[in-house]
């Protein structure tokens, strides 16, 4: 079965190659991008489409390889053993299977995503190279050794703020999700929105891709961020006239909060808009 | 055809190795491609390719072999800029020779020309000659095409571009021991710090020890970890001399910073641009040369590189090689950059020049393609964001 997009998700025509690469071959595929652009909820519609069962593992700077595994809580034991409780004799008890084992234990093949590997330490990938390449890992407490039933759809994303190592890039198929142009964002909408105005589609989009021109953001709005302010937008019924910024006073973008997420951002546009509307005064 | 395909990404420096080009094969036998072009593109490029930084290197390769384009070479740097050649002209021009021009096709005949001539004596002096000087054949030698010192754009012009100066400059050497005012830098610096592990076991780890005790079932089990102390390797090559001259303080600055941050820190000097040869003690920097190959050799690729400039020269010093403006240098400026690039992953660029006017000076622009766009301004945000990157 090939993913071809869905109904609330538009692929690419590149996105779709890597993923039915990357599920043919039962390679891990990375997936990289601008923040917003829809990296994680690839791998949700990649299991809804294909219909997988999803495992979503987070990445935090704290998380270590061994958590996706399995962890020993030997707390817990040393506590029942002091209270003599008949269970601290199977030491099964104590171990907690991670988001990889189960994974690796479900029935049917899964989807497994492994979201934001670039938070964790340094040598996190490393330390999961021979478990996503043999899909299998050892359990020391339990003396066994745990074997994917199914080799796992493994989705990788990343936001680049730390390098990955080579050895781990070698394994895996890689994308890149580049800022969708207008056609597709237009597409992009419309899966989200159906019943939206074409003409406030347009004047929003015009708006939003003048915004993301602007020089010197430091966030620049992505698609999420479209989205979020386009249903604001119907929401509080903004006249279509007010995004219309070029025979209008205020240059600001009516609600603008949804798109410019930090101070200096707003401050940057207000002082842009501020320049452009005393130059239009001037002539 | 797929190997060609494989040598050819490989010597245009993508780092591409046999196991993904297994794995494109592969792919190939499971016929994911469906032998469509547009497929087979994707799917080599999300094999091949991981990194969007090779992007565009991996299209121009791929348009190059499977359509028989011809590569196209890093940066437009083999376009001469159209204002030198009206600099040159209107420098060594007088009022007659101008009014012949016109007679002879007006200013954008003579400018292509020209720019042919030009072309043309790059390719000659390879082969030994130096192309400003020796083109006896050229017409242009009759408009006073001068082989002592000609400096274009030095009139009017704020950026020193000259093509060559062969007069020798005075380096200073840089002090290590300026040390007011650098306590902010030294805060950005400290980012570089990464405290790895290693070496003999000498601090009691509490944590793993509370763990393992547990694990023990309350048997004491004394667990060490080693000692911290910084890893952080560092190559530090700084530009002197020149356009640097205004810089030299926020240089030093910066430089007696480092010294007291890193453990490993090796320094090397170099003019505008790095070539052959680079040197550690600036006062007897002629006498006392390393070449650049020893130096790439000696050091292995987990040290950071920082360049320190403002890469503010002449394009011909980055892009052509004899475009020194100290010597003759075999190998153009860029060959080397990459060079160093190739090897050291890690690597910055420091430009003190304000970043507003990076846009204004062609050469900043090819130096900061070349560097991948890891130039940062020598600001506190900007060594900030630097040495974010290059702890990355």
């Amino acid at each position: 079965m090939k993913f071809s997009g869905s109904r609330t998700y538009v692929a690419t025509e590149d996105l779709m190659v890597a993923v039915n690469a990357a599920v043919a071959l039962e390679r891990p595929l990375l997936v990289k991008g601008e923040p917003g652009t829809g990296k994680t909820v690839l791998a949700q519609e990649v299991a809804e489409a294909l219909g997988k069962p999803l495992f979503s593992w987070h990445i935090k700077s704290t998380t270590k390889a061994q958590h996706g595994l399995y962890e020993y809580d030997a707390v817990a034991r040393l506590r029942d053993g002091q209270l003599g409780e008949a269970r601290v004799h199977d030491i099964a008890n104590y171990i907690k299977p991670g988001r990889l084992w189960q994974a690796f234990d479900s029935e049917a093949q899964a989807v497994l995503l492994i979201d934001e590997i670039d938070k964790a330490d340094i040598e996190f990938p490393n330390d999961l190279l021979l478990e996503l390449d043999r899909m299998e890992f050892y359990v020391y407490e339990l003396q066994k050794t745990v074997k994917a039933r199914h080799r796992p759809v493994v989705f990788i994303t990343s936001n680049n703020e730390k390098e990955l190592p080579d050895a781990f890039l070698r394994r895996c198929f890689f994308h890149y999700i580049r800022f969708p142009d207008r056609e597709t964002m237009r597409r992009i909408v419309a899966v989200h929105y159906p019943q939206i105005q074409e003409n406030l589609v347009r004047e929003a989009m015009n708006v939003f891709y003048e915004l993301r021109d602007v020089p010197g953001l430091k966030k620049r709005p992505s698609t999420s961020e479209l989205l979020d302010w386009l249903k604001l937008l119907m929401v509080e019924d903004i006249p279509i006239e007010a995004l219309r910024s070029k025979d209008s006073t205020k240059a600001i973008p009516p609600l603008y909060g949804a798109l410019l997420k930090s101070e200096q951002d707003v401050h940057l546009f207000e002082r842009l808009a501020f320049m452009a509307r005393r130059e239009r005064g001037g002539h | 055809m797929f190997v060609n395909f494989f040598l050819e990404l490989r010597q245009a420096g993508l780092p591409v190795s046999l196991k993904e080009y297994l794995t494109l094969m592969e792919a190939m036998k499971q016929d994911l491609a469906e032998r469509q072009v547009d497929h087979f593109y994707y799917l080599s490029r999300s094999a091949l390719v991981k990194d969007e930084r090779h992007l565009d290197r991996f299209d121009r390769v791929f348009g190059h072999v499977f359509k028989g384009l011809e590569y196209i070479e890093d940066d437009g740097t083999v376009a001469i800029p159209e204002e030198w050649l009206k600099k040159l002209a209107e420098k060594f021009l007088t009022e007659d020779e101008k009014k012949m021009i016109q007679s002879l096709g007006g200013w954008d005949k003579l400018m292509e020309t020209l720019k042919k001539r030009l072309e043309e004596q790059k390719g000659r002096h390879q082969g030994g000659s130096k192309w400003i000087g020796t083109a006896g054949t050229s017409p242009f030698g009759a408009y006073g095409y001068n082989p002592e010192g000609v400096r274009i754009g030095q009139d009017g012009s704020r950026n020193r571009r000259a093509v060559k100066v062969w007069d020798k400059r005075e380096f200073k050497n840089l002090d290590g021991d300026v040390e007011i005012g650098t306590r902010n830098i030294k805060v950005a610096l400290r980012r570089l710090r990464r405290f790895a592990r290693e070496g003999a076991a000498t601090e009691l780890d509490l944590p793993d020890t509370i763990r393992s005790t547990a694990k023990n079932a309350g048997w004491l089990d004394l667990k060490m970890v080693p000692e911290r102390h910084n890893a952080v390797k560092v190559l530090l090559c700084l530009d002197v001399g020149g356009s640097m001259d205004d810089h030299v303080r926020v240089c030093e600055e910066l430089f007696s910073a480092a010294r007291a941050e890193f453990k490993h820190l090796e320094y090397f000097y170099f003019h505008n641009c790095p070539y052959e040869r680079l040197w550690q003690d600036n006062r007897r920097r002629h006498a006392k040369m390393l070449p650049t190959w020893q130096v790439l050799h000696t050091y292995p690729a987990d040290y950071k590189l920082i360049f320190v400039g403002d890469a503010t020269m002449s394009p011909y010093e980055i892009a052509v090689p004899g475009g020194s403006v100290e010597h003759w240098n075999e190998e153009a400026g860029q060959v080397w950059l990459h060079r160093m690039l190739a090897i050291y992953h890690r690597a910055i660029w420091l430009n003190p020049e304000p970043q507003e006017r990076w846009e204004y000076t062609q050469s900043v622009r090819m130096v900061r393609q070349i560097m991948g766009g890891r130039m940062y301004p020598l600001t506190l945000q900007g060594l900030d964001d630097g040495m974010r990157e290059l702890s990355r």
